[in-house]
């Protein structure tokens, strides 16, 4: 008789936060979502994962370090990686193109550098309304 | 109900563990093109160069003539500019959203700095109430004290006062640094939703009252704690950010930072939502 094949069986990680595998506050339940930031918002960088752009852009504003990207992390919008931006109060979806590390640092460097470009681009949402809206 | 949607196959955002629950019809959505040139800018500011400097005197200008005289200066290129006999005037380089090197010679009155995105400016004087009000990105220094509302509802930057501060610091911040070299008044960090507050000196009443999210440090004595702030354990990745942060700010460079105590929220008054279903529901 050949051996049974046995199943492997996948164990499922507890994700914190997420509804229905942690104690959720009474509010949660009722509503049926989580309450609080899709990432950790107190997550401090990690400098030694500074990307060559992003050196090069402290250098060109003078700054001694990431200042205002400090507080900008990796989140998700749609089931995609998106970054928000502060200026178009929107969430920037992360092409599928962009391979992403499995590291919320790494990931966070990436999502620095693409929202600068996103943000100083003449394409952002913010320069139409410039140009209609402008006073002095 | 809320507009939650569930989904029976992990993707790949979610098998990474960046959420955990998806949420639509919310937000915005904007899409990125990759291919964007490199530009450090903000489209339609100045080409300024640090090197080109120049002085501005203020004494008989009122603050929108001298703010308006600012701006012309960076049109014409001036990357390093000194203004002198500011004389405490109200609303002083406000709405800068250039690169720019300011440098005040004097005090400054209240709503100093307001709505700023970039700039780094030194005041060799005292700043009164609310400096550097939704200061969005740059770097602030202060030589001497500053009044109430200082960093009130700060976005992002770096705000330096090396003296003391007054009551509700960084009231209602939502992202960013403050750090202050001496002491801070009461309800510092009030209703705070991100960014951090470091502390060198002591702190009053209230620290941290209502506060959401974010973090406060604090090297010296606190008044009381406010509703909803706790200690939390200080590592070493905390640690490293301080030290680096005070040598940025240039004070309290030989500063112990393993005995700073940290303080965050401790989300028991997590109890909103901006969907409010059955409230809504309720009224229909």
């Amino acid at each position: 008789m050949p051996k049974k094949k046995s199943k492997k069986v996948s164990k499922t990680k507890e994700i914190k936060g997420q509804l229905g595998k942690k104690k959720e506050t009474a509010r949660e339940k009722m509503i049926g979502q989580s309450i609080g930031y899709r990432y950790d918002v107190n997550l401090l960088p990690d400098y030694s994962k500074l990307t060559p752009f992003l050196k090069k852009y402290i250098e060109a504003m003078g700054w001694d370090d990431l200042n205002w990207l400090e507080d900008v992390h990796m989140g998700y919008e749609e089931d995609r990686a998106a970054v928000f931006c502060r200026n178009a109060n929107g969430w920037v979806t992360i092409p599928k193109s962009i391979k992403l590390p499995n590291n919320q640092q790494d990931r966070d460097m990436i999502a620095r550098e693409l929202l600068v470009k996103f943000q100083m681009s003449p394409k952002h949402p913010l320069v139409d309304l410039k140009k209609a809206y402008l006073k002095f | 109900m809320a507009n939650l949607k569930t989904v029976s196959k992990k993707s790949k955002a979610q098998s990474m563990g960046m959420h955990t629950e998806v949420l639509t019809g919310r937000t915005q959505q904007k899409f990125f093109n990759p291919d964007e040139a490199e530009n450090f800018y903000y489209f339609g500011t100045y080409d300024v160069d640090f090197n080109k400097r120049t002085e501005l005197d203020v004494k008989d200008m009122t603050a929108p003539e001298a703010n308006k005289e600012i701006d012309n200066l960076m049109s014409q290129g001036y990357g390093t500019i000194v203004i002198k006999n500011p004389q405490g005037k109200h609303s002083l380089g406000v709405g800068i959203l250039n690169k720019l090197n300011l440098i005040f010679e004097g005090s400054l009155g209240y709503f100093g700095m307001g709505s700023c995105d970039g700039p780094i400016v030194r005041i060799n004087g005292r700043v009164g109430w609310s400096c550097a009000e939704n200061l969005m990105a740059g770097k602030v220094v202060i030589e001497k004290n500053a009044g109430s509302c200082f960093g009130a509802a700060i976005r992002g930057g770096d705000l330096i006062c090396k003296g003391s501060v007054g009551a509700r610091t960084g009231i209602d911040m939502k992202g960013g640094t403050i750090i202050i070299g001496g002491d801070a008044g009461a309800f510092t960090g009030f209703m705070m939703q991100r960014g951090r507050i470091i502390i060198l000196g002591d702190v009053g009443i209230n620290l941290g009252d209502s506060m959401y999210d974010g973090t406060i440090f604090v090297g010296g004595e606190i008044g009381s704690y406010g509703s909803d702030a706790v200690d939390a354990e200080l590592t070493k990745s905390d640690q490293d950010w301080l030290k680096r942060k005070l040598k940025v700010a240039e004070i309290g460079e030989n500063f112990d930072v393993s005995k700073m105590k940290k303080i965050v929220a401790g989300k028991k008054l997590w109890n909103y939502d901006n969907l409010e279903p059955t409230e809504k529901k309720g009224a229909i």
